[in-house]
C-alpha cells in the first residue's frame, strides 16, 4: 500500500484526509505541521505528500521547500490542500514546487483520483 | 450537488473539539491586542479562524463559513499589515469572535441563532477590509464546492473528436515531481491514444542532466473527450510545460495514428526518461523503469504516527468509571490491610506478614494509580477563567464601564467536577464586581485612578487546595450601608459593634442584597449567600476582605478535587464518622475546669482565652453510649467557615485516612451536617461531616458568636431551622465570647491543619 503523508494543523482535517485515503486503498501517516512533516519523513519515505498551507512552526510553503531540497524526499508528489481564498498562496507553493494542489473542502472522490494522478 | 457528507459527520465532534481549542487559544491573544499585535499572535488567530472556515466547509455549516470568511479576510489584511489596529477594530474584532463562538455553538447544537444575528458584523468586518485595502476583494459568498467529474464520465458524449496535443515540459517540470508517464497514462483512459516521443533535445549521455526534461511528446487521441478534460489531466503543469490541443470532429471511424507512433493502451507504457534523484543521488543510473521506483514502506510503526498527537481525547465517562474502579480497589485494599491485621499472628503469622507487606505494597501503588486517575480528571482553570472576559465586556458595555481584566494562574489544575461547579459561583462574583465594585470612568476620575477598572482573577494552589480570588480596584464595600442594610433586616442588632470584616461578611448573610433596586445585572434573586452556599457545597470557603476606595477581594478557597479526601476518623459510640483533615484545626483532650456550661447555650471549650462552642456529636447524630463528658472523649476544633472555630466532641480519634467520597445525593438524600458517605476498611459504611453544615445545625440555631457581636439574631435566619435535621440539639451554642473571635479570620491564608 502506499503512504501518503497528510500534514495539517487541524486534526479534524487530517482526520478526514486519512480516512478518505484509507477508503482509497492509501497508508495515511499524519504530521501536525512542517516540523513535524520533515520529523515523519526522517523516519522513512512516502509515497506523497498532501499538505496544508496555513500551519504553524513551519507553513506549508516553507515544508515544499524543505522537501525539495532534501536529496532523500525531492522527488515525491506533493499536494497542497487548500482553500479557494488562498490563490496567492497557491502560487507560491507552486513555485516552491508543489506537484499539485487540492481544494478544501475536498471532494473524497477528487482526492483519492488526485493521489493516484500523481502517485508513481 | 451535495458532498457525500455522511461518512464524515463523525468528525464532527472533533472539528467542534479543535473549535474550542481555537476559540480558548485566541481569548487572551484577543483581549490583548491592543497591546500585543505581533506578527506570531496574528498569525495564530488567523489559523484559528482559517481552521474553523475550513471545517465549517467541510460539514456544510453555511452561516459559520459566511461568518468566519469576513472576518478571516479582514484578518489576513491585519496580518499583512495592510491595515492597523484602532480601538474599534479591536472593539470589532472581540465582538465578532463571540459571533464566531455563538456561531460554532449553533453549528453543534443545531440551535438556531436568530436569521441574520451575523449580517451586520459581516457588513461592519467587510467595511473594514475594504476600508483597509480598496484592492480586497469583498467577501465572496460561501465558495461553492463543484465537483469535476472524473474518469468515465469525464468524456463528452458528443460526436467522436479527434486531439492532437503537443506536450513539452520545460526542463524543470520534474522538479515539481511531476511525472509525464503519468499524464501520457491518464491522457490514455479518455480514449485512444497514440503517442509518438521526441528525442530531439535529449544531449548524449555524457551532458544529461538526470533532473531536467528533454523529451517531448505528441498524442493522438481519439475518442469523445472534451477539450477541458485533457486540460485538466495537465492542470497541474500548465505553467512548467508548452501545450497545444488542437481538436477536430472526426465524422468517420479512428484512422490511423502518427506514422510510427506507439499505440498507447493504458498500463502499458514504455519507460521514459526516468527522472529519479533519489536514484542519483544514490549513484543509479538514472534512467530506470519506474517499477524501480517502488518504495520501502511500514517501516514506520503505528506508534510512532500515533506520537505526532500529544493528547487524545477521552469520553469523561470512561475516567470516572475508571475512577470509580480505582475508589473500589482503594477500599478493597483498606479492608483487607484490615483483615490481615485483625488475623496478624493468629493461625499463620509468616504468611500474614509476608501479605501484610504485600498489602503495603499494594497500598502504595493504589496511592499512586488514584493519584494518576484523579491528575486525568484534572484541568486547568483555564477553562472557566476564559469565559470571563466576554462577560465581562458584556456587562462592562451594559453598565457603561470601562473594565480591563486580567487573570492569572489559568494553568492551576482542579478537578473536572470542581471546575464545573465553580463556574456559577464565579460569574456571579464578576458580576457583582462589576456592579457594585468597579465604579463608572467619571467616578472613578473623580477619586483619582485610572479611568478603566481593573478586575484580577486569579488561582493558585495553596496548602493543599486551590485558591481562587477575584480582586477589583473599584470603590469597596460600603460599610455603613451594609451595616444599615443589616439592621434594617434585622440581622445586626442596633448599634451592635462589628469589625470591619465582620461588617464585610455580612454580604453573605442569607436574605442580604443591598442593591436597592433589583439589577439586571448580579441582582438576579440569587443572593451572595447563595454563593456561599454553592462554595461550601464543594468542600470550599468564600471570604471577602475590602478596602474602601482601594477595592474588594472575594477569596475562595476549593479542595482540589471531590472524589478522595483525607479524614479523620473519629468514634461516637459504636459509630465511626470521618472529618475532613483540611477543616481541622487542632484536637486535645481538655481538662474538666476548661469546660465551661453556659445556661440554655450547652458548653464552650476555654482554649488559650478563647471560648469555642462545643457540638456533641452523639447529640447531633442521636447516638447511644457515646461519652457525654468532654473531658473524658476528646474535642476535634474545626474551622467552621463564617462561624469562626467549634469544637467537636468525640469519643476517641481512630485513625488518618484518605476515603473515597461516596454521594449521599445521589444513593439516599441530602442530609444536614453531612456531606457523604465512605466504607472504611472493616467494610462499615461511614458519614463524611459537613463541617459548615454541623456548625450551622448545631451551633448557629442559637446564635453563635451572638453574644460577642451584640447581636443576638446575627446569623440565625436560615441557618439550620430546627427540625430541618433531625438530631439537632437545640441550645447548644454561642455563649459569651469575646468579639474578636475567628469569625474575622481570613480564610485560605491557613496552612493545612
Amino acid at each position: 500500500m502506499k503512504r501518503v503523508l497528510t500534514v495539517d494543523d487541524s486534526k479534524t482535517m487530517r482526520d478526514m484526509v486519512a480516512f478518505t485515503l484509507k477508503n482509497g486503498g492509501f497508508a495515511p501517516v499524519e504530521a501536525v505541521d512542517g516540523k513535524d512533516a520533515l520529523r515523519v519523513l526522517g523516519d522513512g519515505p512516502v509515497d506523497c505528500v498532501i499538505t496544508d498551507l496555513n500551519m504553524p512552526n513551519m507553513d506549508g510553503i516553507d515544508l515544499i521547500k524543505a522537501i525539495r531540497l532534501d536529496p532523500k524526499h525531492r522527488s515525491v508528489p506533493i499536494l497542497m490542500l487548500t482553500t479557494e481564498s488562498d490563490a496567492a498562496k497557491k502560487d507560491a507553493g507552486k513555485q516552491a514546487g508543489a506537484t499539485g494542489w487540492l481544494v478544501k473542502p475536498f471532494d473524497p472522490d477528487k482526492l483519492v483520483a488526485t493521489v493516484r494522478k500523481v502517485c508513481p | 450537488m451535495t458532498i457525500a457528507a455522511d461518512p464524515f459527520d463523525q468528525f464532527k465532534v472533533t472539528f467542534f473539539d479543535e473549535c474550542q481549542d481555537s476559540l480558548s487559544i485566541c481569548e487572551p491573544l484577543l483581549a490583548n491586542l491592543d497591546q500585543n499585535a505581533d506578527d506570531e499572535t496574528l498569525n495564530t488567530i488567523f489559523r484559528a479562524v482559517h481552521s474553523i472556515k475550513g471545517g465549517a466547509g467541510a460539514f456544510n455549516f453555511d452561516r459559520l463559513v459566511r461568518f468566519t470568511h469576513a472576518l478571516e479576510t479582514a484578518l489576513d489584511l491585519l496580518r499583512s499589515h495592510k491595515t492597523s489596529l484602532d480601538r474599534d477594530a479591536h472593539k470589532l474584532l472581540l465582538r465578532a469572535f463571540d459571533m464566531q463562538g455563538d456561531l460554532v455553538a449553533a453549528a453543534r447544537t443545531g440551535g438556531a441563532l436568530p436569521a441574520g444575528a451575523e449580517g451586520e458584523l459581516i457588513a461592519e468586518l467587510e467595511a473594514w477590509s475594504a476600508s483597509a485595502d480598496s484592492a480586497a476583494a469583498p467577501a465572496e459568498a460561501a465558495f461553492p464546492f463543484i465537483p469535476v467529474a472524473l474518469g468515465a464520465g469525464r468524456g463528452d458524449p458528443q460526436a467522436p473528436v479527434r486531439h492532437r496535443i503537443r506536450f513539452t515540459p520545460h526542463s524543470d517540470l520534474f522538479r515539481k515531481a511531476n511525472e509525464p508517464l503519468l499524464l501520457l497514462r491518464e491522457l490514455a483512459s479518455l480514449g485512444a491514444a497514440s503517442v509518438s516521443v521526441d528525442l530531439g533535445k535529449l544531449p548524449t549521455l555524457d551532458a544529461i542532466d538526470p533532473e531536467a526534461a528533454y523529451l517531448s511528446w505528441t498524442i493522438v487521441l481519439d475518442g469523445s473527450a472534451s477539450k477541458a478534460a485533457i486540460e485538466e489531466v495537465f492542470e497541474f503543469v500548465t505553467d512548467d510545460c508548452d501545450l497545444s490541443i488542437e481538436s477536430e470532429e472526426t465524422p468517420g471511424g479512428l484512422p490511423g495514428a502518427l506514422p510510427g507512433a506507439l499505440a498507447l493502451r493504458a498500463n502499458e507504457i514504455p519507460p521514459a526518461v526516468e527522472p529519479n534523484p533519489e536514484a542519483a543521488a544514490t549513484e543509479v543510473p538514472p534512467i530506470a523503469p519506474p517499477g524501480v521506483n517502488a518504495k520501502p514502506f511500514g517501516r514506520r510503526s503505528s506508534d510512532q504516527e500515533a506520537a505526532a498527537q500529544a493528547t487524545i481525547r477521552v469520553d469523561l465517562d470512561k475516567i470516572d468509571r475508571l475512577a470509580n474502579m480505582v475508589g473500589e480497589i482503594v477500599i478493597t485494599q483498606a479492608m483487607l490491610t484490615q483483615q490481615i491485621g485483625d488475623q496478624n499472628g493468629a493461625a499463620n503469622p509468616e504468611m500474614a506478614q509476608g501479605l501484610a507487606q504485600g498489602l503495603e505494597q499494594m497500598a502504595l501503588l493504589t496511592r499512586e494509580l488514584q493519584e494518576s486517575v484523579m491528575a486525568i480528571r484534572a484541568q486547568p482553570v483555564k477553562s472557566v477563567f476564559q469565559r470571563m472576559p466576554r462577560l465581562v465586556r458584556e456587562i462592562g458595555t451594559q453598565l457603561g464601564k470601562e473594565v480591563r481584566m486580567v487573570t492569572s494562574g489559568e494553568a492551576t489544575e482542579i478537578d473536572k467536577t470542581v471546575i464545573e461547579q465553580l463556574a456559577d459561583p464565579l460569574t456571579h462574583l464578576v458580576r457583582n464586581a462589576l456592579d457594585h465594585g468597579l465604579e463608572g470612568p467619571e467616578e472613578r476620575l473623580a477619586a483619582g485612578k485610572r479611568r478603566e477598572g481593573t478586575l484580577l482573577l486569579s488561582a493558585e494552589h495553596r496548602g493543599g487546595r486551590i485558591l481562587v480570588e477575584i480582586t477589583d480596584d473599584g470603590r469597596g464595600i460600603n460599610r455603613p450601608r451594609v451595616l444599615a442594610k443589616a439592621q434594617e433586616k434585622g440581622l445586626v442588632a442596633q448599634g451592635a459593634q462589628l469589625s470591619d470584616a465582620e461588617i464585610d461578611n455580612l454580604i453573605f448573610l442569607p436574605g442580604f442584597s443591598t442593591a436597592d433596586t433589583v439589577s439586571s445585572i448580579s441582582g438576579r434573586g440569587v443572593g451572595m449567600d447563595v454563593v456561599r452556599r454553592n462554595i461550601q457545597a464543594l468542600g470550599g470557603r468564600v471570604t471577602v476582605t475590602s478596602q474602601p476606595g482601594l477595592g474588594s477581594r472575594f477569596a475562595l478557597s476549593l479542595p482540589l478535587t471531590l472524589a478522595v479526601l483525607d479524614g479523620l476518623v473519629v468514634a461516637v459510640g459504636a459509630e465511626s464518622y470521618i472529618v475532613p483533615i483540611t477543616a481541622i484545626v487542632e484536637s486535645l483532650r481538655p481538662r474538666r475546669e476548661d469546660v465551661h456550661a453556659v445556661v440554655g447555650r450547652g458548653h464552650v471549650l476555654a482554649i488559650r482565652g478563647q471560648y469555642v462552642p462545643l457540638v456533641y456529636l452523639h447529640d447531633f447524630f442521636q447516638i447511644r453510649n457515646a461519652e457525654p463528658d468532654a473531658s473524658r472523649g476528646i474535642v476535634v476544633i474545626v474551622e467552621c467557615d463564617q462561624r469562626g472555630h467549634i469544637g467537636l466532641v468525640v469519643d476517641d480519634l481512630l485513625g488518618q485516612q484518605q476515603v473515597v467520597v461516596k454521594s449521599l445525593e445521589e444513593n439516599y438524600h441530602a442530609i444536614e451536617g453531612v456531606g457523604g458517605a465512605t466504607i472504611l476498611g472493616n467494610g462499615r459504611v461511614a458519614l463524611i461531616l459537613d463541617v459548615a453544615g454541623v456548625g450551622a445545625s448545631g451551633v448557629g440555631a442559637s446564635g453563635l458568636g451572638a453574644p460577642g457581636l451584640g447581636a443576638p439574631g446575627f446569623g440565625a435566619p436560615g441557618f439550620g431551622a430546627p427540625g430541618v435535621t433531625p438530631g439537632v440539639t437545640p441550645g447548644t451554642g454561642g455563649p459569651a465570647r469575646p468579639a474578636a473571635l475567628h469569625t474575622a479570620t481570613p480564610r485560605g491564608e491557613r496552612g493545612q491543619a
